[in-house]
């Protein structure tokens, strides 16, 4: 059962604008809603209740990840794999290891950064329903856009058409899927 | 009452980093107009001509190199490492300015390298692309530089984790991939920022692609800026660790003249003198030829100089340091290879890097001199020869001359020496200036959050 519709989208000038426009519709009730700008607005991901980012978590498990395989790494092949005796010193030359182990933490955690972006925003996404709003093109550039999915219960294409029309935007549009 | 509040208020704020005027729409146009025009300067093409015909130049001496072998350089033992080790070292660090630029200062919170950062960071790419190219060459067979790698394979022999070189390989590619990464996270929102302002089809699908959908949603910038803080955290201690590594090469080695404590520190202060010394190379023609100067502003010039004069003091303060260690120390060896620098063979080099990279640069104490461009663009060259005066010196006087007199031998370049290096040159200078033409080269989305229009006034109740 797919709504006819994406759901219903707002334009506005400014940020400011923009940022009371999601408070409102938190305050009405509206929760499936998202915000497009062309730059990070810090106070919307107050306002739309956004959960904290787990990319820290997963930045954490890339980089300890990265020192295990950097030192087990060095140590595998130079205490078992490929031993090389030098007047009798230790094989497990363990400060040695340490400028491998910190590269390939910073490595792993690097890349885990990037790829934990990519899955966090579910990117890459060959097709989205809110670029069929040809105005949308604006949000990478100097509009700011407020879109109310269908998939909320509250949403009503006439009622919710109305709301955003009550707030301070420029024009509401309807986002075909 | 309240009018006197406001007036203190205004005399709180910073002067603002770019200049008045400026709304989203137009930030965006200007820069993405670089790239979506089908008019390109003459100065573009003068530039990519010139750098196109020393590329070149580096794939004949390239060619002649895989045919021949190293034989065409000047190396020979006790110089071993010549040219190709001087031009890594300069160019690695070279690369460290965009790092600096783009990492610490976005930790610090100094917004006004918002409009200097993405070329910066491009800048560090292509540096690392050059600094790379010469350790593989100098290896001689460079198609069989997977044997420094630890794989499983039927030799049955494995790299030495012990030594400063196999580090190198791990430092160098690690930096060169955050760098990679870090460049394309800040590039995201621009390029789709391009995907919607391009008119051409093909160019609008080849962004598409790259932008991989980004709509700037919310979501999206919550996790973008957690993403370029945690890859500022993590790029941070990197470039610190990238040139220390670096420098490793020299100071583990019981060469007089290398083997010393404060190679690290004064390696690294080095790379960021001659990467800001790169940076102001070539923001001042750039600004002026695209008419960028209300976005790359001279206070961005003023700053990037001060960065420069202060690490240029670092510098000098570890020449004196050298030279009071090699005198203070008592170990003949150690000041015989600080008097063959400053009396021997390579005396020419070792005094005229001492004046580019000490005296010429307390110039920069005066307003006058870094608040003018083309003042400022004279002073940057001179650097970057004295810090690769500086590398040379470092690496070949030091090889030349060391403890057994019979060994000695004094290096001199070849011409091919001197085209794979000039060579590179082209080869950065290539791929700087497509990069200028083919992606925005100041980061539109950072210069936005700028503008006085991004902050978001405080609740009208309504």
């Amino acid at each position: 059962m797919k709504p006819p519709i994406y759901g219903v989208m707002a334009e506005f000038n400014n940020p400011t604008s923009l940022v009371n426009a999601a408070r409102e519709a938190r305050a009405r009730g509206y929760r499936k809603l998202d915000a497009y700008s062309p730059f990070p607005i810090e106070e919307l991901t107050e306002v739309l209740h956004l959960p904290k980012s787990k990319l820290p978590l997963i930045v954490l498990i890339g980089g300890i990840l990265g020192g295990l395989t950097g030192y087990l790494m060095q140590y595998y092949v130079t205490v078992i794999y490929f031993p090389i005796n030098v007047a009798g010193r230790p094989l497990h030359s363990w400060p040695m290891y340490i400028v491998i182990t910190f590269e390939l933490t910073i490595l792993f955690a690097a890349i885990s950064a990037v790829f934990g972006l990519l899955a966090l925003c579910g990117l890459p996404m060959p097709y989205h329903p809110v670029f069929n709003v040809e105005r949308f093109a604006l949000a990478s550039r100097s509009r700011f856009f407020l879109c109310i999915e269908a998939r909320d219960p509250l949403f009503d294409r006439k009622a919710t058409e109305e709301f955003l029309d009550s707030l301070d935007a420029r024009r509401v549009t309807e986002v075909a899927h | 009452m309240a009018d006197d509040r406001q007036i203190e208020d205004e005399e709180l704020k910073p002067a603002p980093v770019i200049a008045p005027g400026y709304t989203f729409g137009t930030v965006t146009d200007q820069i993405a107009s670089v790239v979506l025009t089908r008019r390109t300067p003459v100065f573009w093409i003068a530039c990519f001509a010139g750098g196109f015909a020393l590329l070149l130049l580096f794939l004949w001496s390239l060619v002649l190199l895989l045919a021949k072998g190293v034989g065409i350089w000047g190396i020979k033992i006790p110089v071993g490492w010549g040219f190709a080790i001087t031009n890594f070292v300069w160019w690695i660090g070279i690369g460290h300015a965009g790092t600096l630029i783009s990492a610490i200062l976005l930790l610090l919170n100094q917004s006004w390298r918002n409009s200097i950062n993405r070329f910066a960071e491009a800048m560090t790419l292509f540096a690392v692309a050059c600094a790379g190219m010469f350790p593989l060459l100098h290896m001689g067979r460079p198609w069989l530089f997977y044997w420094m790698f630890p794989y499983p394979n039927s030799m049955g022999v494995q790299p030495q984790f012990r030594s400063p070189l196999v580090w190198d390989v791990f430092a160098v590619s690690t930096y060169a991939t955050v760098s990679l990464l870090f460049w394309f996270v800040g590039l995201l929102p621009d390029l789709a920022t391009l995907r919607d302002r391009s008119e051409n089809r093909m160019a609008r699908g080849i962004y598409g692609i790259l932008a991989m959908g980004w709509r700037g949603s919310a979501r999206h910038w919550s996790n973008h800026d957690v993403a370029s803080l945690l890859l500022a955290g993590l790029a941070t201690p990197l470039v610190l660790s990238v040139h220390t590594v670096v420098s490793f090469d020299f100071t583990v080695a019981i060469v007089p003249g290398w083997h010393s404590t404060f190679f690290p520190p004064y390696f690294v202060a080095g790379a960021i003198y001659s990467g800001f010394a790169m940076v102001l190379v070539l923001a001042i023609p750039l600004r002026h030829v695209y008419g960028l100067q209300g976005l790359i502003t001279d206070k961005h010039l003023e700053n990037s100089a001060k960065v420069m004069l202060a690490t240029g003091l670092i510098v000098g303060y570890a020449y004196i340091l050298e030279t009071f260690t090699a005198w203070y120390s008592g170990n003949v060896y150690e000041s015989a290879a600080l008097w063959h620098r400053m009396t021997g063979p390579y005396a020419f080099a070792y005094w005229i890097l001492i004046t580019c990279n000490i005296v010429a640069p307390q110039a920069l104490w005066f307003k006058r001199m870094r608040s003018t461009p083309a003042l400022l663009f004279v002073a940057s060259l001179v650097v970057l020869v004295g810090m690769w005066l500086e590398r040379f010196v470092i690496i070949v006087s030091s090889l030349a001359q060391d403890y057994l007199i019979s060994s000695w031998r004094v290096f001199t370049p070849t011409r091919w020496d001197w085209a794979t290096y000039v060579g590179t040159i082209g080869l950065f200078t290539f791929l700087f200036f497509l990069f200028i033409r083919l992606l925005p080269m100041i980061s539109i989305f950072e210069v936005r959050t700028l503008l006085p229009q991004a902050k978001v006034e405080e609740e009208t109740e309504g």
